[in-house]
């Protein structure tokens, strides 16, 4: 029954609630859109946090995605011990890395009047749930590891039977107990995501590497002369 | 030819008092809010001195401006490709301590103290944090040469200064010092906007006015790094960067920017000139000791008829066509080569010119009485109190004679009103001096009446900017009609 629930439902409440907001907040409130830095206000533990922080999430997101999108390649890739071995000892340095700039963030937030003043609830419910994703997840690599292989059998085919909206639970049912939570407090994540200013990550500036140099805007068409007679 | 129309501005330093109402009438109007008490859209620096954020004319520390890159310009901080590694933690971006700690003080304490032996204080409380803080230093900490072995002996434009002048000019009976007013200069070819990896800042195609798009703003803080002028501000607490934004609704409305309206010494000029943006990238790849020149060459002549047509096809309304002939900011910059460019050599093209001050000696104290010179009545300009070489290293990259013709002019101009009012000077005296400093006595005239004489109308020439044709800009003008109407929906609260 549980289960139903934490693997049947809660995704896909997750996924709604997130769509729905995040849109409504872009279309509405498009100015709370912001990362709120606050290296403005502390510029040098701001360095220890955020960067190993970002480097090592953002690693360890793409390995999952891969691990979803394309599970074939990554099991051809893993089929010799030594690749599988380094997937497995990148994957889990870099969560270390990230944990490291999360504890150094969560520090720098404490510790730094200036960064706590601008620290808002939200702020913490997101380092919470970040923190159990990091260290629930370093724990299912080293307690249950290979997970870069056993991933493509279980968690890979039950996200697609929830694309399909044909939820197979027997995927997941008998997966270790952190795996679950790891698995559920990423839901978790997603479902509260569009709450707070982790919506920066959707509008990450990409553009900016193809768009021109210098930006200006006209207020109407500048072709066409208009004089007041 | 692409011919652009943008608000330009003249500070004339020879009149500036530093009496800091231009950036008390910024600060009363734009920036009081929550987030911005650190900001000085407008502030007024005593030079030398290190200025506000602290050495901010020190490229080598904080990286803004471009800079020439295998001939090529470059950003020096955050351009396209290193905005990867950078954007988690950008490496040349101040912190508030480089600016200020914004305070107040618990005035309440002065009220509710109990009674006791002792006068009540109120103690200074930060205005980010709430708590008691030891103030160390505010924006203008060196004002007139306060603390100057701190501040104005590391003042970065001293460098290239030989220690024997740099110990003269702070011996205490030869120390000068002049202010230098700063407001966003609305460059040509402005860092910030280049930097801005969201695309939330831009120029006004109108009058070149420079914006960040507060909706489209995402705290990359790029623009603060990349601004060599430090100019653009992060707001703490929305977490969006402001900047100057040259009061566009004032200029809408036909009047002056507050800073510009309330200026005490009547220093500052407004007007449109009308630049070729083809010739941008080209002017602004030449070489330090050109980059005066260069940004004159991209400054049109508004009565030649090729570029009247050229404006024309270029959608320029007549209008305005006719406003920058009379702007006075075109007189000061181009014809009379009296104004010059806040360190040119960041490659910015900034659209605030300056004219440099004369600071003559007027008497000197030879063992006797004050000798009051009158053939000489203000001085040689190579004795003039501040040396060449550090006006040249503010206003010229370097290039002494384009401070020294436009110190000669002032001076010529002087000697030749003294000879009209006064009448101690001959006529020869004043006409040589203005061969000298190659200038007519009907340049001279011109330059005395706008200097001296000139009404608000002719110091601030504000361009039409038509809003009422901009309607076109939207679809269907009955659009938002009985709707929400414009602008922000709520207020502007940090992450709501």
């Amino acid at each position: 029954m549980s289960d139903t629930l934490l693997f049947g439902v809660l995704p896909y409440l997750a996924v709604g609630i997130f769509l729905i907001v995040t849109i409504q907040r872009y279309r509405q409130r498009t100015f709370t859109y912001s990362s709120l830095s606050s290296q403005f206000l502390e510029n040098k533990k701001h360095f220890w946090g955020s960067v190993p922080f970002h480097y090592g999430i953002l690693f360890v997101l793409f390995l999952h995605l891969a691990g979803l999108v394309i599970p074939d390649m990554i099991l051809a890739w893993n089929a010799v011990p030594l690749r599988l071995f380094v997937t497995e000892a990148t994957g889990l340095a870099m969560a270390l890395i990230a944990l490291v700039g999360l504890v150094n963030i969560v520090l720098r937030r404490m510790q730094v009047s200036k960064a706590r003043t601008v620290t808002t609830p939200s702020d913490w419910i997101v380092y919470a749930l970040l923190g159990v994703q990091i260290v629930t997840g370093i724990g299912v690599a080293i307690f249950h590891g290979w997970g870069s292989s056993w991933f493509a059998t279980s968690l890979t085919p039950w996200f697609w039977s929830l694309v399909r909206l044909e939820p197979e639970l027997s995927y997941v049912s008998a997966l270790p107990f952190l795996v679950k939570l790891h698995v559920v407090n990423a839901w978790l994540l997603i479902g509260f995501f569009p709450f707070t200013r982790l919506v920066h990550v959707l509008v990450v500036p990409n553009q900016y590497l193809w768009r021109r140099t210098q930006v200006v805007i006209w207020n109407h068409d500048r072709h066409t002369t208009r004089s007041v007679d | 030819m692409d011919v652009r129309s943008q608000t330009a501005l003249v500070f004339h330093l020879d009149k500036c008092i530093g009496c800091h109402t231009c950036s008390v009438a910024c600060k009363n109007i734009w920036t009081d809010r929550k987030g911005t008490e650190y900001m000085w859209w407008n502030n007024v620096e005593t030079k030398p001195g290190t200025g506000y954020p602290t050495k901010w004319e020190d490229q080598e520390h904080y990286k803004g401006g471009w800079a020439l890159h295998n001939g090529k310009l470059r950003l020096k901080s955050t351009g396209r490709g290193r905005i990867i590694p950078s954007i988690f933690h950008n490496p040349s971006m101040p912190s508030m301590d480089d600016y200020y700690e914004p305070w107040t003080y618990k005035y309440d304490e002065l009220f509710n103290a109990p009674e006791g032996d002792d006068q009540p204080t109120a103690r200074p409380i930060s205005m980010v944090t709430g708590e008691h803080i030891d103030i160390k230093a505010g924006p203008n900490w060196d004002d007139d040469l306060g603390g100057s072995k701190v501040y104005a002996e590391n003042d970065p434009n001293l460098e290239e200064l030989t220690p024997e002048v740099r110990r003269q000019m702070f011996e205490i009976e030869r120390m000068a010092f002049f202010y230098l007013p700063r407001i966003c200069n609305h460059c040509i070819n402005p860092s910030c906007v280049a930097s801005c990896p969201s695309g939330a800042m831009y120029k006004r195609g109108e009058d070149g006015v420079v914006l960040i798009n507060q909706e489209r703003c995402r705290a990359w803080r790029s623009c603060v790094s990349a601004c060599p002028y430090k100019k653009t501000y992060y707001n703490w607490s929305t977490g969006k960067s402001e900047k100057c934004i040259l009061c566009f609704p004032r200029l809408e409305a036909g009047e002056a920017p507050a800073c510009f309206h309330s200026c005490v010494g009547r220093i500052r000029y407004l007007g449109t000139v009308l630049y070729d943006a083809d010739k941008i990238v080209e002017c602004a790849s030449k070489p330090d000791l050109e980059l005066v020149d260069a940004e004159r060459e991209l400054i049109l002549d508004p009565h030649d008829e090729s570029v009247i047509a050229a404006a024309k096809i270029a959608g320029i309304s007549d209008d305005v066509i006719e406003s920058a002939q009379r702007s006075p900011v075109y007189r000061f910059v181009k014809e009379w080569k009296l104004a010059l460019p806040l360190h040119v050599e960041f490659r910015t093209f900034p659209m605030l010119f300056y004219v440099p001050p004369l600071m003559p000696v007027i008497s000197n104290k030879d063992a006797g009485p004050v000798r009051n010179d009158t053939e000489d009545i203000f001085s040689d300009i190579e004795k003039a109190r501040v040396p060449i070489k550090y006006l040249a290293n503010l206003f010229a990259a370097g290039n002494e004679g384009k401070v020294r013709s436009a110190l000669k002019k002032q001076y010529a101009v002087r000697l030749w009103r003294r000879h009209v009012t006064v009448g101690d000077i001959t006529e020869e005296t004043a006409k040589r001096a203005l061969t000298d400093a190659e200038c007519s006595v009907d340049e001279a005239e011109a330059i005395y009446k706008l200097t001296a004489l000139a009404s608000m109308d002719e110091r601030v020439v504000v361009p039409p900017s038509q809003r009422e044709m901009a309607i076109e800009a939207l679809e269907d003008p009955l659009e938002h009609k009985q709707s929400m109407g414009f602008g922000f929906r709520s207020a502007p609260v940090r992450g709501q």
